[in-house]
């Protein structure tokens, strides 16, 4: 039987994978892109199983509309990422300082 | 019990997956470890009866988010060795941060329990429940205007993705398609009467 407190354990250690993702992978872009989505994945996994546990379908219905923004992110942020491509021949994060930030 | 052990394996490919995404040295793995990630999780979303939203996390993202994603690795020429050379020495940090964030997460669950009892499995659904029903009923009343926003949503990154990916090229030779459309036969022909010649 699949308890709550495993839904939960597993969304967080596959939380904390994304973010130490971030952290590792802190210079190639695509790579961050595809860590946010495993980050959004895990959160998706708290919403599907507090949704199922507590008997209410808007969870589900919160999980849908993640989704779609989730989608729209990463179609925007590969469209800037084959841009900047274009432009400067690189991804590397550290070589993005035209903006001296 | 056999759901306990179909669990437990499917996490541990899925985190194994995860592990895989963020230590890979080639996009492409960790693009395909990504979809690994994804359709383990929607075979364990699947485990817990959230079967319509399963499903639409295998059409949507390993159909057309991580297509995108592998198409665009591949379109791009990187050099992987130079972005991965700082790769040991923030690792440790990496790996800090996520021992932090799973003891902080596990120990609010198993502390405060939330207000509910998390070692308790899900209410059996009654017979003939449709998560799909279900999940439409709720869609399109109580959240009608929410999914509008989110249609418009899709549209403005359909609108941005293609606006900041046109490209014009320069002293390319095209077909004006307008001004070969509003071309009259008089302004290219000239019919001109003359006297025939008579014969020599």
């Amino acid at each position: 039987m699949i308890t709550l407190g495993h839904m939960l354990t597993l969304s967080a250690v596959l939380f904390a994978l994304s973010v130490a993702g971030i952290f590792i992978n802190r210079r190639n872009v695509l790579l961050l892109l595809m860590c946010i989505e495993l980050l959004l994945l895990s959160a998706n996994f708290n919403f599907v199983a507090f949704s199922r546990y507590l008997g209410l379908v808007d969870g589900q219905v919160f999980v849908f509309f993640i989704l779609t923004v989730a989608a729209a992110e990463s179609a925007i942020g590969l469209a800037i990422l084959v841009v900047l491509f274009r432009e400067r021949r690189t991804i590397n994060v550290e070589d993005l300082n035209t903006l001296r930030g | 019990m056999l759901v306990t052990i179909l669990f437990y394996a499917f996490a541990t490919i899925l985190v194994a997956a995860g592990v895989g995404v963020i230590t890979s040295r080639n996009p492409v793995h960790a693009a395909l470890s990504l979809v690994l990630c994804f359709l383990t999780s929607a075979v364990l979303w699947m485990l817990i009866e959230a079967e319509f939203l399963a499903i639409v996390l295998v059409l949507v993202y390993v159909g057309a988010v991580m297509v995108l994603f592998l198409f665009v690795v591949m379109m791009l020429d990187i050099h992987v060795e130079e972005l991965k050379a700082g790769f040991t020495r923030y690792a440790w940090l990496g790996w800090l941060v996520t021992g932090l964030v799973i003891a902080e997460i596990v120990g609010v669950v198993i502390q405060r329990r939330l207000g509910l009892d998390v070692t308790r499995g899900a209410a059996p659904l009654p017979p003939g429940y449709s998560n799909a029903t279900e999940l439409g009923t709720a869609l399109f009343t109580r959240y009608a205007y929410a999914i509008e926003l989110a249609a418009v949503l899709l549209l403005v990154a359909i609108i941005a993705a293609i606006s900041l990916t046109l490209r014009r090229r320069r002293g390319l030779k095209l077909q004006d398609i307008p001004a070969q459309v509003a071309v009259r036969a008089e302004d290219r022909v000239r019919l001109v009467k003359m006297p025939s010649e008579p014969k020599p």
